[in-house]
């Protein structure tokens, strides 16, 4: 029970019952929407760039409490930062849910609650959905932007 | 409940022996008992086929067909009886109606590709239903691409069952082929596939069945059914993966052109000509996998040895009584529930995603499926994404239900 209750910590299902960001953007300069066919979670994702900052970000979607209380701290924990700290926190973010549960990792905050997952291997990607749909929304402003 | 079961009285049948012979259900998952309700998506394998599979590659390892010496003969002698055995339990008229392949998904593959693209035209139709696996819809998607042909789709009601007028409105002098699911694996429903073919001969079409989910549970007689192919796999029925069954009608069997190229099918090869084997081999194209095969024949026996009927009565039992303790959650809502069902509990529970739930009950030892169950259109149809589905195999007992139940309030405890 114990690898139980570090994966659905009170702040994980916190963010599953109230979703913060949880709305979509009208005009948004980026959108993607993210897909895990393995449980049928699908989920919105829009976020406003302004220069080089994400000035908001929101999403919506129907999922597990893990993809919905990942994408919920993940919009908490990328609003206001530039574009690369965002690229910069899906790495580490990356890293710390895929790495084996027996080595440490860093403290990323309240981001680190997720880290409970890596004892739960098929449930990483429910965790990862959000961070991957981000990164596919940003770049793909940044391909259309080049056309 | 089952239509041949609903009323008859049967004898007590002896789980915990049929257990023992399961080496599996004795392992600790999580530190846990193995509580194993996922048997639509694979059964476990009795002591019996895991032997058979084992002296093959101990004792007569050699291809099969094509050598003198004494291992073939062996091997050979394994494969052939394995095919006589498939026979006899569906209840066909000869062997040769037999095809072995890699599983159901093969089968329907093989009849796609190899009736389909023969015979149908640009304008023909294909009939499913709403309830199919993908691996019944996604194989003729694919042969209405390559021939123009039309897919169409059979409309099911709010409890899961197939809708008999809305099939009828919809087979024409256009519908080749009708293609439908014996059981449903992701609600359960027993289909009326009698009335079915029934319908499908009336206007000109071949039919198939997916009987994938239903061997497990139903004796299948492919002569009294009048269908023209059946399709099945070896691992729901309690034999290994990667090997399967198309039974066929021999004559159009005979008529279809080869599936794959290679070895075995051939009776003569020159850079001029090629002549094909006989049907079933004409199917068989490579070195099969003749241990699996081994396996699969000692499944077929297992399953012919036991008494069906009181079997089927124990797990209509035992899915009545499941159904009823979910019924009793309070925010449970069980998704499918066609008067006569086989194996299948689909469910959800308020306010927690199924992944969660399937996440927390494997921590209390409890195997189950959560997901779509390679069935999306059926998801959509009820506008859900996923459910939780446990299944039933003949091994499995009360206790595993309650286990289930139990698990179940765990869930609850973490997600209030």
């Amino acid at each position: 029970m114990s690898d139980l209750s570090e994966l659905y910590q009170e702040v994980i299902l916190d963010h599953n019952k109230r979703p913060r960001n949880y709305r979509t953007i009208e005009g948004a300069s980026h959108h993607a929407e993210g897909y895990n066919p393995l449980c049928g979670d699908r989920l919105n994702l829009w976020v406003q760039v302004d220069g080089d900052v994400i000035s908001d970000v929101a999403f919506q979607g129907s999922g597990c409490a893990i993809s919905k209380a990942s994408a919920s701290l993940m919009t908490d924990a990328v609003k206001g930062r530039t574009v690369a700290q965002a690229r910069s926190l899906f790495e580490r973010f990356h890293s710390v849910v895929t790495t084996p549960p027996d080595q440490p990792v860093e403290d990323m905050g309240k981001l680190s609650v997720l880290a409970g997952v890596r004892e739960f291997p098929v449930r990483v990607k429910c965790a990862s959905l959000a961070w991957h749909t981000l990164k596919a929304a940003l770049e793909r402003e940044e391909h259309t932007s080049t056309e | 409940m089952t239509p041949t079961t609903a009323t008859a009285a049967r004898p007590a049948f002896d789980v915990l022996k049929v257990r023992a012979e399961f080496p599996i259900l004795s392992e600790r998952v999580h530190g846990k008992p193995l509580v194993y309700l996922d048997s639509a998506n694979t059964s476990q394998k009795p002591r019996a086929v895991l032997e058979a599979m084992d002296s093959y590659y101990r004792h007569a390892n050699a291809n099969i067909h094509r050598a003198t010496h004494l291992l073939s003969e062996r091997a050979t002698a394994l494969y052939e009886g394995a095919r006589k055995k498939a026979a006899a339990f569906v209840n066909a008229a000869d062997p040769h109606e037999i095809v072995l392949t890699k599983g159901t998904t093969d089968g329907i593959n093989l009849v796609a590709q190899s009736y389909g693209r023969a015979v149908l035209r640009a304008g023909d139709e294909i009939l499913i239903s709403w309830l199919e696996h993908h691996s019944n819809i996604v194989p003729w998607q694919l042969l209405c691409e390559q021939t123009g042909a039309v897919l169409r789709v059979a409309p099911i009601n709010e409890i899961g069952e197939i809708d008999l007028d809305g099939l009828a409105a919809l087979l024409s002098a256009r519908t080749r082929i009708v293609a439908v699911s014996h059981v449903s694996n992701s609600l359960g429903t027993i289909n009326p596939i009698r009335d079915i073919i029934g319908q499908a001969r009336r206007v000109g079409a071949i039919v198939l069945i997916d009987g994938a989910q239903a061997v497990p549970h139903l004796p299948v007689d492919v002569q009294a059914l009048d269908c023209d192919f059946y399709a099945f796999s070896s691992h729901k029925m309690f034999g290994p993966t990667g090997v399967g069954v198309l039974y066929g009608r021999r004559a159009l069997l005979e008529a279809m052109p080869p599936y794959q190229g290679g070895g075995d099918m051939i009776a003569s090869v020159t850079f001029e000509k090629t002549t094909y084997n006989i049907v079933p081999y004409k199917f068989e194209a490579g070195t099969p996998n003749i241990g699996g095969v081994a396996g699969f024949g000692a499944a077929v026996d297992y399953l012919m040895g036991i008494d069906r009927q009181a079997a089927i009565a124990h797990e209509d039992a035992l899915l009545e009584y499941a159904t009823a303790r979910v019924r009793e959650i309070p925010g449970a809502r069980i998704i499918g529930e066609a008067r006569y069902k086989a194996g299948v509990l689909s469910f959800l529970m308020d306010n927690v995603h199924p992944h969660d739930a399937g996440t927390i009950l494997d921590s209390q030892g409890v195997a189950v499926r959560t997901g779509q169950h390679c069935a999306q259109p059926v998801m959509d149809r009820y506008g859900i994404t996923a459910t939780i589905r446990a299944s039933l195999g003949i091994y499995n007992t009360r206790e595993d239900i309650d286990a289930l139940i139990h698990a179940l309030g765990k869930v609850r405890e973490v997600f209030g």
